[in-house]
């Protein structure tokens, strides 16, 4: 593996002092780099960085190779990291305001399915206050990579034969409620 | 007595209607009164929250006050995921005073009530508190004559709140099933993750985590994993054909909830526990889940 060296004129340390001031991220600093979250993670073999190495970019700053991290969309949110944190870290926490960010600077690698699902799912919610599975799935492959559908058909076809294929899109009554509460805009 | 609160999320109306029929099924058996929360909205679950904070917990907030309005004491969140996201709420609204300001503001301005005294539960938890292992032993009427069984907790529910059983070696499923005579073997992968939405947004590795979990229940003898959760029970399911495609591991075994089980041993049939809803495994199914057994058994 191609290995960067980072100058400390990269690092923006701010953002790094941001960060430990959302909730379940204060004991950033304090992190010992035991590597429990990363022993603890099912997905870290299949990780960029690992829980361990993406809290070290952070908390000296480096904001871009966090958010364009693999990790991230790999984090289940499992939170076996959170229960295994000798600092009490809420690693998964962490993993979720990265991902914010990187969906709001559009820091995420280019055809990942994982964002355009988050994406699609918060403006369905949005819509209509309920999430209908199928629908969810169609878009997300349609707005990402449409030949995964190929690969689902066999899935598909066992769900419908078993009943579990609901094709109704529902929809709460009280959305004028929901929006009063929530907002209207959705995310591009 | 005062019925629990049932937040069915959208998973039990779709992949996990089975969980929704047999959970119905087993508190009408326990004579235990359900009323479904009215006109619920999403949990948001874990996509939700990678959007936005703010509006993730404002979501859960609306669910609360209508279970607050509804004068519900026990929200019952079968889904891992739902009962997640709403305990995580209510910590979060309460720990933190800057979240919880906002959410009170929105609920104002949406003319709904503040939280309070709604309580999250999993039907795993209340089953095993108010009801207890003695009575749902008391209650058997047919033994059990499948095989062993592996209990899978998965993640959410164990963590990281610890509410529902102890995050590190959970054990109430496994004290439930052995009430009604199921055996269970010891399963290590207990809370290991199913990998959730990864088995749709990043296929081969979400599959394998699955194939990992099924290999292990092999190993250890068991013949169906016992599940708490639909995506869980999604994901161990719906794959298995692809996994013996891809690794020449001959698994198929049924993958069941813990409401079905518990439903059977307590006389509910097959139809009413959705088990003719499985993909995998549906041989034993078929075996274990039988007229004829339901017969021969009910002379027991």
């Amino acid at each position: 593996m191609l290995r960067t060296i980072k100058f400390q004129r990269e690092a923006e340390p701010e953002w790094a002092r941001q960060v430990s001031e959302r909730p379940g991220c204060e004991g950033l600093f304090s992190c010992l780099q035991c590597g429990s979250c990363s022993g603890a993670c099912p997905l870290s073999i299949y990780m960029d960085y690992t829980p361990r190495r993406i809290i070290a970019l952070v908390r000296e700053g480096f904001r871009k190779d966090a958010l364009s991290s693999m990790t991230i969309w790999l984090c289940a949110s499992c939170y076996s990291c959170a229960v295994h944190c000798p600092r009490q870290i809420r690693v998964t926490d962490l993993m979720y305001g990265l991902k914010r960010e990187a969906m709001q600077s559009h820091l995420y690698p280019a055809h990942l399915p994982a964002p355009v699902l988050a994406r699609e799912f918060y403006n369905m919610v949005r819509r209509r206050g309920r999430s209908s599975e199928f629908w969810l799935v169609l878009r997300m492959a349609l707005k990402s990579n449409p030949f995964v559908l190929l690969g689902m058909t066999r899935t598909g076809w066992d769900l419908f034969r078993t009943g579990r294929l609901s094709l109704k899109r529902e929809r709460i009554k009280g959305m004028s409620e929901l929006r009063a509460l929530v907002g209207r805009e959705v995310a591009r | 007595m005062n019925p629990y609160g049932y937040f069915p999320g959208c998973s039990l109306r779709a992949t996990g209607v089975a969980y929704e029929e047999s959970l119905l099924t087993l508190f009408r058996l326990l004579d235990l009164p359900l009323e479904e929360l009215r006109d619920w909205n999403c949990c948001g679950a874990t996509s939700y929250m990678s959007i936005d904070e703010e509006s993730a917990f404002q979501l859960s907030a609306r669910n609360l006050a209508l279970a607050h309005k509804a004068e519900c004491r026990d929200l019952l969140a079968p889904c891992s995921a739902c009962y997640l996201v709403l305990r995580k709420t209510q910590d979060y609204v309460e720990r933190y005073p800057a979240i919880g300001k906002r959410v009170k503001e929105s609920l104002a301005a949406a003319n709904l009530p503040v939280l309070d005294g709604v309580r999250v539960r999993h039907p795993l938890e209340v089953l095993y508190t108010d009801v207890g292992v003695e009575r749902i032993r008391s209650r058997v009427v047919r033994k059990w004559s499948g095989g062993r069984v592996a209990c899978y907790y998965g993640c959410q529910i164990v963590r990281p709140f610890e509410e529902v059983d102890r995050a590190h070696n959970p054990t109430r499923m496994d004290e439930l099933l052995g009430a009604i005579g199921a055996p269970t073997v010891e399963y290590p992968l207990k809370t290991a993750c199913c990998g959730g939405a990864l088995t749709g947004t990043m296929h081969p590795i979400g599959v394998r985590m699955n194939y990992i979990l099924l290999k292990e229940a092999v190993r250890k003898g068991a013949q169906a994993i016992v599940t708490v959760c639909p995506l869980c029970q999604y994901n161990l399911d719906a794959y298995q054909s692809e996994i013996r495609g891809k690794t020449s591991t001959p698994v198929d075994m049924p993958i069941l909830y813990f409401t079905q089980v518990l439903g059977w041993a307590l006389g509910a049939d097959a139809e009413s526990l959705g088990l003719k809803r499985a993909i995998s495994g549906r041989k034993f199914l078929e075996q274990w889940f039988s007229k004829e057994t339901q017969e021969a058994e009910a002379y027991v």
